[in-house]
């Protein structure tokens, strides 16, 4: 019970922000007075806002799956994020493929990336102190961006690649690669929910989170299943590498950029809790880019920023999550 | 069905089971009864493949369940209704159900034992859709119960299914244990309802610091003084 009331407060404190954000500063833009209701462009920057917080919303996905079942964070998750960008990249750009199965093998490596981060390290340090755990992800961190460095090289590469953008309204002008981004976001979210909730494996991947030992009274292999979901992880991060790899550039420090951002979605909304990392990626998203519209992009950030911190202390444990 | 003979177990070096020899017969209900503390959980731990039995030996019809890796003990036939029913709080009845249906052999089956565990319990029927944490301490047990029976066991491990319940419950958990038993099923029960379990059991040993004290048919041990004084408080 006090959990939901909590969140109807939160509600209201998180609709008010943005109707200070949203509406406050716009009537008094230039020394005009304009209604928010009747300013396309903000209307064009919430929509925009929206877009980004699918593509949030996916990048903290597999964070938050490997999180809620494995229960160790993948300081990492970003860097391989960043693997799968330029596995993309080199199909696409030196190999000459055409983008999609670029992107289809590019899910599949990381795939296979995040199966053998299981199987090579994670696998030994499941019962081991969270310290040693996040020292062993971390270090993970410095070693992809470093062999990234030795491979690719610093420049900043990107597919050159444009997809445009349409008209929405007269004036109100939506990015496809925006767009596209959002809509597989969405597809991937709904299609990874039916399979958590549908499947048999889905549900003993949700029960493994809950009660490790008694899956094995159930006769599950749980060594089998953290595999199962590294990989799923590590795919997530793949097609978040397409989502991206369509919008920016590629460098091998392009995971301190939105690695961090990942990391405050999972802990806001709840580590673990997926529906809360939703939540959260869309109010994420939404702050950014109205911070944007009204100040500066990285005003933007600074509100999110303080949004976290806040939230941190009023919620420690993240919108949706359950105290411990 | 189920023979354990000399079998140590224990905890990094604390050694909770000293040379436990133990049997229970195809169809027959038995009792492990004894204080706080004595291993009781620790032996259904052993016999399920939770912690390695560091020495004896362990067969399920004839099957060694040493040699055998713990998420395989189920397909032998052995379902472990845990201690404090540990159900996944967060899922609901039907899901928890699902998951003790998990193994190929039975999923092939949920259909058919959902309604078999539906009909034992008509309230798990009425709660299907709500979730396992939310339920009250007996609909907690028969939900565990239940979902040991989706695997359609041979052998049902019953870890205290009366504690924490309230004395009106506990007389339906002793009903049940009566029901399961004519769908010849075979039961081992560990239990501090002594005086209430010798009456569906056939036979009890009795457990003390990890050794086996003393054993016999129920019947024996209700009348034992040294058991109606330590057990059942008479
Ligand atoms: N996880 C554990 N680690 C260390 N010692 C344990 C653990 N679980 C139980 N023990 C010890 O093993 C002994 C037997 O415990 P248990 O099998 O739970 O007893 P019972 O079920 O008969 O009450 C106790 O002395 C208990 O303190
Ligand atoms: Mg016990």
């Amino acid at each position: 019970m006090g959990r939901l009331d909590t969140g109807r407060i939160l509600a209201t404190l998180a609709v008010i922000m943005f109707a200070c954000l949203a509406y406050v500063p716009t009537i008094v833009r230039e020394g005009d007075i304009v209604f928010a209701l009747t300013d396309v462009y903000l209307y064009e920057t919430m929509i925009n806002g929206l877009l980004l917080g699918g593509v949030l919303a996916l990048l903290s996905l597999g964070l938050n799956l490997i999180f809620g079942v494995i229960d160790v964070v993948w300081i990492c998750y970003a860097e391989v994020v960043m693997l799968g960008m330029y596995a993309i990249f080199y199909c696409h750009t030196v190999f000459g493929l055409p983008l999609i199965p670029s992107m289809m093998i590019g899910i599949a490596l990381t795939a296979v990336l995040g199966y053998a981060i299981h199987y090579l390290v994670i696998r030994h340090l499941v019962n081991a102190q969270p310290i040693n755990q996040l020292l062993a992800t971390g270090g993970l961190l410095f070693f992809f961006q470093s062999a990234a460095t030795l491979a690719f090289g610093i420049e900043f590469r990107n597919l050159g690649v444009s997809l445009g953008s349409f008209a929405l309204t007269q004036d109100i002008y939506v990015s496809w690669a925006r767009l596209a981004a959002f809509a597989t976001a969405a597809i991937c979210v709904l299609g990874l929910y039916l399979f958590l909730t549908r499947s048999y494996t889905g549900t003993a991947i949700r029960a493994i989170s809950q009660d490790r030992e008694i899956m094995t009274l159930m006769g599950v292999q749980q060594g089998r299943m953290y595999l199962m979901t590294s990989a799923i992880g590590g795919g997530l991060a793949g097609l978040a590498a397409c989502l991206l790899v369509l919008q920016y550039d590629v460098h091998p420090f392009v995971g301190l950029s939105f690695g961090p951002i990942a990391f405050m979605i999972c802990v806001l909304g709840g580590l673990g809790n997926m529906v809360g990392g939703f939540i959260a990626a869309f109010i994420f998203s939404e702050l950014i880019a109205l911070g944007g519209y009204h100040f500066d992009i990285e005003w933007g950030y600074v509100f999110a920023f303080v949004f976290f911190i806040v939230m941190m202390f009023i919620r420690p444990e993240g919108l949706l999550g359950k105290r411990s | 069905m189920l023979a354990l003979s000399g079998v140590d177990a224990g905890y990094g070096s604390f050694q909770a089971l000293f040379d436990c020899t133990l049997e229970v017969r195809t169809g027959e209900a038995v009792a492990v009864i004894g204080p706080n503390g004595a291993g009781k959980t620790t032996l259904m731990r052993v016999i399920s493949g939770l912690i390695p039995a560091r020495s004896g030996t362990m067969t399920m019809q004839d099957l060694d369940l040493v040699a055998t890796p713990p998420h395989d003990i189920i397909r032998l036939g052995i379902a472990h209704v845990p201690e404090n029913r540990r159900l996944f709080p967060r899922m609901t009845v039907e899901d928890n159900l699902r998951m003790g249906a998990y193994i190929p052999m039975a999923r092939a089956r949920f259909g058919e034992r959902l309604e078999f565990v539906y009909d034992l319990f008509p309230r798990m029927r009425e709660r299907r859709n709500q979730l396992a944490g939310t339920l009250s301490g007996g609909e907690q047990q028969m939900c565990a119960i239940g979902r040991a029976l989706m695997s359609g066991p041979k052998l049902l491990l019953l870890d205290e299914p009366s504690a924490g319940l309230a004395p009106v419950v506990v007389e339906r958990i002793f009903e049940l244990i009566r029901v399961i038993r004519e769908r010849d099923l075979t039961v081992l029960i560990v239990e501090q309802n002594v005086q209430q379990v010798l009456q569906v059991v056939d036979r009890a040993y009795v457990l003390e610091a990890g050794s086996i004290r003393m054993s016999g048919s129920a019947r024996e041990l209700s009348d034992n003084e040294e058991v109606r004084r330590l057990y059942m408080g008479l």
